[in-house]
Order: C-alpha cells, then sequence, then structure tokens
C-alpha cells in the first residue's frame, strides 16, 4: 500500500530529517519527494511505500502528528488512493495495488 | 507520484472546504424476520442487524483514519416496518421502533430508517397500524426514522393517506412537545420514494433489494461554492463545467470509500447518491453556493434557476465518477439543516411559497421547515397534496418533512441541535383547504404515466 505524507509549516532547518526518521523507524520506504515554498510556507508532499511497514497505520500517523508538534509543522498521511480517485479518470476502483 | 497540485487541492478540500462522506448507510431486508408472534418478529429483527452490522462502525471508521476523509454519518436502512410487522397479530408497533432503536444504539449507529409504510394505493391493515404508531413510536425513541410514501407517477395520489399523515404529523409534534416537536424532524412524507436513498429521515430498504446493501450518500456544498468562487462574472457555461468537475472529484471520493466498506464487510456496494447535502455550519451551505452563482440572497427571484442548474451539473459530474447512481441524487434545500437558508428566511427572502417552487428543480421537497404549531391538519395535508402532485406529475422524489413546533409562531426560533440545526418559524397560507382534503380518494395518475 502507498501513501501521501504531506507536510506544511514554515520553513526551518532539518524537516526533511525529522520526517525521514520517523519514517525510517516505521520501515516507511520514501518513493518521491516534491518540496515547494506556497505563501511563505515549507510545503511537502512524499509518496511512501507502506508494504515493509512495521506496526500499524494508525500509529504511524500518530507518530507523524507527534513529529509535527515537535518541529512545529503540520504532518498527515493519507492513503494514496483517495487522491488517484480524485484525480484520474482510469481509477478503475482498484484501491490496492 | 500524482501530481502535488492535485495532492494539495483534495487535502485543501478536506481541510478547509468540509469535503466529507455524508453517509455510509447499510440497507437490510428484514423480510425474513416475520413472524405470527410480534416478540419472536423483534427477536430476530434485533439479531439480524446487530449480527449484519455489528462492524459497520469500526470498519468505516478504519477507512476514514486511512483515507484521511471523515465519514460523517454511519447510519443502517431497513425493509418497511409495514411489510415485516403485519404477518403479527400487534395493534401497535411501537414495540419494533423500540428494537429498531435498541438495535441501532447496540452498534452504534446515529439513525436507522425504515419505520415506513407505502401507501401510495392503498392502505393495508398492517399499514394503518403503523401510521397510527407513528406518535409514540417517535416520542419514545431516539434513533429511529419514519417514512410514509403517499404518492407515485404510477399510482397518482392517495388523498386518504394524506388526510392522515396531516393529523399524525400534528400528533407527533405535540407527543414531542417539550423536545422542539423534534419528533417531526424523523418522519417524511414522500411521493416516488426510492428503496435505496443512504440520507435520513427517509431511508429505507426498499422490497427489491438484496439481503444487505451498503449505498453512499456523499456532500460539499463548501468544496462546490470555493470553486464558484473562483471562476466570479464568467458565464454560465463556466459555472455549470466548474460545478461538473467538482461533483466528479468529490463523487469518486464517495465510490472510493462505499468500494472500501463493501469489501471489507463482504456486502454488495449499491449505488452513490448525488445529492448536495447542507449543514448548519459556515461554509456547508446549498444556499451560499446560489448566492455564489449571483443572488444577493437565496429566494430571490433567479433562485429557482440557479438551483436547477446547480442541480443538473452536480449530477452530470457524478454520474461518469460512480457505478451506480441512485437515492435522491439532487440538491437538498433543508432550511434548518443550512446556514443560508435560515439566514435568507430571517431576512425575508426566502418563503414558504419559494421553497415550494424550488422543490420542482431539485430533490426532495419542503425539507425541516418550521411552522406554526397551531397550523390545522388539513393544511399540512394540503401541504403534503402540493408537493406530492409535483413529485407525480413531474417523475421525481418529491417529500415533506415539516415542522409544526407546538408553543410557536411566526419569527420564532426552533432549536433541534447538531446536524439537524435550527429554524425560524415560517409564515404559512391562513385560508382553508379543508374541505379539499376531506373529500378524500385518490388523484389519478397522470396521463404521462401510461407508456405500456
Amino acid at each position: 500500500m502507498k501513501a501521501i505524507v504531506n507536510v506544511v509549516g514554515r520553513d526551518r532547518l532539518g524537516i526533511i530529517a525529522e520526517v525521514a526518521a520517523v519514517l525510517y523507524r516505521r520501515r516507511v520506504n520514501i518513493l518521491d519527494l516534491s518540496q515547494t515554498i506556497m505563501e511563505d510556507y515549507f510545503t511537502m508532499v512524499m509518496l511512501v511505500d507502506l508494504g515493509q511497514m512495521e506496526d500499524s497505520f494508525k500509529s504511524l500517523k500518530g507518530d507523524l502528528k507527534a513529529c509535527g508538534e515537535t518541529i512545529g509543522m503540520s504532518i498527515r498521511i493519507q492513503e494514496e488512493s483517495i487522491f488517484k480517485a480524485m484525480h484520474q479518470v482510469d481509477f478503475g476502483g482498484v484501491i490496492h495495488d | 507520484m500524482t501530481e502535488m497540485k492535485s495532492i494539495l487541492e483534495t487535502i485543501r478540500m478536506i481541510e478547509k472546504e468540509k469535503l466529507d462522506i455524508r453517509t455510509v448507510t447499510m440497507g437490510i431486508s428484514l423480510l425474513d424476520c416475520a413472524h405470527e408472534d410480534g416478540e419472536r418478529a423483534r427477536e430476530r429483527i434485533y439479531h439480524k442487524i446487530t449480527s449484519l452490522a455489528g462492524d459497520l462502525v469500526a470498519v468505516a471508521e478504519k477507512i476514514e483514519e486511512e483515507l484521511g476523509i471523515p465519514i460523517i454519518n454511519k447510519r443502517i436502512a431497513v425493509t418497511p416496518i409495514s411489510l415485516v410487522a403485519g404477518a403479527s397479530k400487534d395493534e401497535d408497533y411501537t414495540a419494533f421502533a423500540r428494537t429498531l432503536d435498541e438495535a441501532a444504539k447496540a452498534v452504534g449507529v446515529n439513525f436507522i430508517g425504515g419505520f415506513s409504510a407505502l401507501v401510495e394505493k392503498g392502505i393495508s391493515r398492517s399499514d394503518r397500524i403503523l401510521m397510527d404508531s407513528l406518535p409514540r413510536a417517535l416520542a419514545e425513541t431516539e434513533r429511529v426514522c419514519a417514512s410514509i410514501n403517499v404518492g407515485t407517477t404510477k399510482s397518482g395520489i392517495n388523498m386518504d393517506a394524506v388526510k392522515i399523515m396531516g393529523q399524525r404529523i400534528l400528533d407527533v409534534a405535540e407527543m414531542t412537545r417539550e423536545e422542539e416537536s423534534i419528533g417531526c424532524a424523523k418522519l417524511v412524507v414522500f411521493a416516488n420514494s426510492v428503496g435505496d436513498n443512504p440520507f435520513m429521515a427517509g431511508a429505507y430498504h426498499g422490497i427489491a433489494e438484496g439481503d444487505a446493501v451498503i449505498n453512499v450518500g456523499v456532500s460539499g456544498p463548501g468544496v462546490i461554492k470555493a470553486a464558484l468562487e473562483r471562476v466570479r462574472g464568467e458565464p454560465m457555461d463556466v459555472v455549470a463545467r466548474v460545478i461538473k468537475e467538482t461533483a466528479f472529484k468529490i463523487t469518486r471520493a464517495g465510490q472510493l470509500v462505499g468500494e472500501e466498506v463493501s469489501r471489507r464487510l463482504g456486502i454488495p456496494f449499491g449505488i452513490m447518491d448525488l445529492s448536495l447535502a447542507p449543514t448548519p455550519e459556515v461554509g456547508d451551505s446549498v444556499a451560499r453556493i446560489l448566492e455564489e452563482i449571483g443572488l444577493e440572497v437565496c429566494g430571490t427571484h433567479g433562485t429557482t434557476a440557479a438551483l436547477a442548474l446547480l442541480n443538473d451539473a452536480v449530477k452530470k459530474g457524478g454520474i461518469m465518477a460512480s457505478n451506480h447512481v441512485g437515492g435522491l441524487s439532487g440538491a437538498f434545500i433543508p432550511v434548518s439543516e443550512d446556514e443560508g437558508m435560515i439566514a435568507a428566511v430571517q431576512k425575508g427572502a426566502l418563503t414558504f411559497d419559494k421553497l415550494e417552487a424550488m422543490t420542482c428543480v431539485c430533490s426532495v421537497g419542503l425539507d425541516m421547515i418550521a411552522i406554526p404549531g397551531d397550523t390545522r391538519a388539513a393544511t399540512i395535508a394540503a401541504m403534503i397534496a402540493d408537493e406530492a402532485a409535483i413529485g407525480v406529475i413531474n417523475n421525481k422524489t418529491t417529500a415533506v418533512r415539516i415542522i409544526p413546533a407546538q408553543g410557536k409562531s411566526t419569527g420564532d426560533m426552533v432549536h433541534f441541535g447538531g446536524l439537524l440545526g435550527y429554524a425560524p418559524v415560517m409564515k404559512v397560507n391562513d385560508f382553508s383547504s379543508e374541505d379539499f382534503i376531506n373529500r378524500g380518494g385518490r388523484i389519478p395518475a397522470p396521463v404521462h404515466s401510461f407508456k405500456n
């Protein structure tokens, strides 16, 4: 299963390092990453693979939220399927790869 | 990777524009629960609902977490109880309503629909008992929703049933007087009702359905309003296109959720209902969309045309996004559940008569409208007849869910709480419809229903 991690907040040192560390600890692989500054806000979107993830989606979500609170950013994670469904015509009802 | 812009758009829709899945509703057939002993029938009903829907809430909540989109309501719709309870010798069906209420509480859903009867052509003994049980059933339960279908395009309008329902609505209002007559918020009188509607209070599991089914209703007035803010001043063609594109995206989110709930519960996915359902929260209003299209206040001249465009474009966008479309599929215009409608009534821009006109071009009808508590039963029945006529002649679903707020007069406020919202009591026409309603009988089916 793939998911999208979205990080938004004021730019600072070490954002990617902090988020990547949480993902690494949970054995979540980063497949792709894109970042930009929008209206003074650092905005990052990561595509991650949860295939080897240890523990549950819920606890990963909790860890990311806690990490976000520590570094003063908002971090969310959602399954990739919701984005595909809403923005690709050929989603075909297939949810899991 | 899915385009960053698209990802951020989805997140914005959910976080800022209140995109959500309004309801995941499990339909459950209770036909096999009928028994000559009412007590036995109720045991079967309780057992069937709790065993089929036991995991509904937990599964929906897990999907909500994984996809990151809120699923506001988890609900159940059952076979019209008049068809199930009719086999028993009971003379009052309140006990059946209590059983539904207990089952709903046991599985954690906030509403259960189907305390219903289909009387568009004739009223059976069981239908009559159910209609007479409505006041107690709705007063003594918390989560049970009731609906009565009094007309169809194929059968015409059963004016005897219309007359009974005018009185029953008043009885329900009186029985729940201490709670702002809230019982009436759980009672809908339909024409052309459908058996796969996931929205309350009118959901029931139709007799043509299988044993169990998952139906989904999406929402997103706030998303459409925000999208239209970006095309101010553009021609109507652009307005329609933007609504279609947005409705497509909203509906796809619902389709995904429906497929996932269905797969995990092992219950077939029935339909997507393409209705825009507002809430009393700011930023979640259908009225505000109409105003964004160019009306100073919802209810002024042009409102019906704007609503017609909105309703049609939502369907066109949603149809391609879903495998099967059903339910009511159209914009809802409930007064108390829509912050913009409430404001429009308070400004004097939106009247009862304009709401009736608006129901000609959308679903579902005169919905969540508070009227003076001393309104006569015949006047309420006549409102039902008017609304049923609109549905029957135009081959569409219409409904009446009005609240004759006991002890309140025009201009007073009625507070229901939660998603049911609050409403100013609206003025009704004071002239009598008594002789019209007392005739009884049936209004024949319209000529265009004879297509065979």
